[in-house]
C-alpha cells in the first residue's frame, strides 16, 4: 500500500503542498470570495424582505383608503337619503295643502255652479210651464175650439210635466 | 525509490494481462524534485492534483463573483454551494458558526473536488503517451490526516479559548451522578480524542476502497478481453456492467464523504462553541 510504504519519503511533500493549496483555498477563496457571495445572497434576501414589506405597507394603505372611501360613500348616501326623504315629505305636505285648497275652491265653485244651475233650471222650468200652458191652451183651442182658462191649462201642464219628470 | 515506482507503474500499464496491481494508482511520483531544509518537498502528482483542485475551485467560484441581484445559472450554482454550507453551519452551530463557515466551506469543497477529480477517467485519454491517470489526494491518510488534525486543532483551540478548563465539562454530560460520571468521563475522553483518527481514516478508507474496486473490475474487463471472446463474454461483460454501478456509487461516496467530513467538523465545532 503506497500510502504506508511511501509515507517516510512523501510525508513532507504531502503536508507541505496540502498546506500550501489548502492555505490558498482558505485565505483566497474561503475568506476572500465566499463572504462576498454570502453578502450578495444576504443583500438579495434583505432586498426581497424589504420589497415584501413595502408591498405589504402599500396594500395596507390601499385597504385603509378603501375603508375610508366606503365610509365616506356611506355617509354621503345617508345624507342624500335624508335630504331626499325630507324633500319628499315637504313636497307631500305642500301637495296636500294645495290639494285641500284646490278642493275647497272647487267645492265652492261647484256649489256656486250648482246654485246657478238650480236657478237656471227653476227659471227654465218656469218658462217651460208658461210655454206648456200656452201651448196647451192653443192645442185645446185648435182641437176643440174651446178656450180654456189659463189656470186650468197651467194645472194640466204642470201635472203632465211632473209625470214626465 | 520514486523512479523505481514509476518504472513499475509503466510495466503494470503495459502488461495489462499480467499481475493486477490495484495499489499502483496510489503511488506518489515526483514531478519536480524539491528539497528544503533536509525535507523532500517535491512537487508530486499528488500536489499536482491538489493544485488542479484549487484551480477548479477557484474557476468555479469566479463564476459566482458577478454578484448580480438576479443571479444567472452559474451564480446560482455557486450560491447554492455556499448556501449549503452556511445552512449546515447555522443548523448545527447557530449564529456563532458564521465565523467558521469559510473554513468548513473550504474543507468541504476541497475534499469534494479532490474526490471527484480522482474519479476522472483521464487514463483512457493518454495525452502524451505517458501513464497519466487522475490521482485522488484524499485517498492518502497523509492528506486526510492533516485535514482531520487541522479540524481537531481548531476545535481544541476554540474550545479552550472560549471555555478554558470548563471545556473539560464536555466529558461529563449534564445531570450525571458522580459514580456514573466516573465511568462516563474516561469513555467520553477516549471518544473525543479518537475523533481526528476516525475523521481522517473514514475519508481515506472510503476513497481507497472505492478506487481499488474500480481498478480491480477495470482490470477484469481488460484481462477477460485479452483472454478471448468466451472470457470476454463471461468476465468482461459482467465486470463492465458492475463497474457502471460502482462508478455511480463512487460518485455518491465522493459527495457523501466530503459532506460527512464537513458535517462532523461542524458538529465538533458546535461542541467546542456551545459545549453541550
Amino acid at each position: 500500500m503506497p500510502q504506508i510504504d511511501q509515507l517516510s519519503q512523501i510525508y513532507a511533500s504531502q503536508i507541505f503542498w496540502l498546506l500550501v493549496v489548502f492555505g490558498i483555498i482558505y485565505f483566497v477563496i474561503g475568506r476572500g470570495m465566499m463572504p462576498k457571495i454570502e453578502a450578495t445572497v444576504d443583500a438579495r434576501d434583505h432586498k426581497i424582505a424589504e420589497d415584501l414589506a413595502a408591498a405589504d405597507r402599500a396594500r395596507k394603505s390601499a385597504e385603509a383608503t378603501e375603508a375610508d372611501y366606503t365610509a365616506r360613500i356611506a355617509e354621503a348616501r345617508a345624507i342624500a337619503q335624508k335630504a331626499t326623504a325630507e324633500a319628499k315629505s315637504a313636497a307631500a305636505a305642500e301637495l296636500e295643502a294645495k290639494t285641500k285648497a284646490a278642493d275647497a275652491a272647487t267645492a265652492e265653485k261647484l256649489a256656486a255652479a250648482e246654485a246657478q244651475l238650480e236657478a237656471a233650471r227653476q227659471a227654465a222650468l218656469g218658462q217651460i210651464e208658461s210655454v206648456a200652458t200656452e201651448a196647451t191652451q192653443e192645442i185645446v183651442q185648435r182641437l176643440s175650439g174651446i178656450v180654456i182658462d189659463r189656470d186650468a191649462a197651467e194645472a194640466g201642464a204642470r201635472a203632465a210635466l211632473a209625470k214626465a219628470a | 525509490m520514486p523512479a523505481a515506482a514509476g518504472e513499475r507503474g509503466v510495466r503494470t500499464s503495459v502488461a495489462a494481462g499480467g499481475n493486477i496491481d490495484p495499489m499502483h494508482q496510489f503511488t506518489v511520483e515526483p514531478i519536480v524534485g524539491l528539497h528544503a531544509g533536509g525535507y523532500d518537498i517535491s512537487f508530486t502528482n499528488s500536489a499536482l492534483w491538489m493544485a488542479i483542485a484549487l484551480l477548479c475551485f477557484w474557476g468555479f467560484m469566479i463564476g459566482g463573483m458577478k454578484r448580480e441581484l438576479v443571479p444567472g445559472r452559474w451564480q446560482m450554482m455557486v450560491e447554492g454551494l455556499t448556501g449549503f454550507v452556511t445552512n449546515m453551519m447555522r443548523t448545527n452551530i447557530g449564529p456563532e458558526g458564521r465565523k467558521f463557515t469559510p473554513y468548513v466551506f473550504s474543507l468541504f469543497t476541497f475534499i469534494l473536488i479532490c474526490n471527484f477529480l480522482g474519479l476522472f477517467p483521464i487514463g483512457i485519454i493518454r495525452p502524451l503517451g505517458v501513464n497519466a491517470h487522475s490521482f485522488a489526494a484524499t485517498s492518502h491518510f497523509s492528506i486526510t490526516g492533516v485535514l482531520a488534525i487541522l479540524s481537531f486543532s481548531i476545535v481544541l483551540i476554540v474550545g479552550f479559548g472560549r471555555h478554558g478548563f470548563h471545556f473539560f465539562s464536555l466529558f461529563v454530560p449534564h445531570g450525571t451522578p458522580w459514580y456514573i460520571a466516573l465511568l462516563v468521563a474516561p469513555i467520553e475522553f477516549v471518544s473525543f480524542f479518537v475523533r481526528p483518527f476516525s475523521l481522517g481514516l473514514r475519508l481515506f478508507v472510503a476513497m481507497t476502497a472505492g478506487h481499488i474496486l474500480l481498478d480491480v473490475f477495470g482490470s477484469f474487463i481488460v484481462t477477460g478481453l485479452n483472454a478471448g471472446p468466451g472470457y470476454g463474454l463471461l468476465v468482461s461483460l459482467p465486470s463492465f456492467l458492475l463497474i457502471i454501478g460502482i462508478s455511480a456509487l463512487e460518485i455518491l461516496v465522493a459527495a457523501i464523504q466530503a459532506y460527512v467530513f464537513a458535517l462532523l467538523t461542524s458538529l465538533y465545532l458546535n461542541d467546542a462553541i456551545n459545549l453541550h
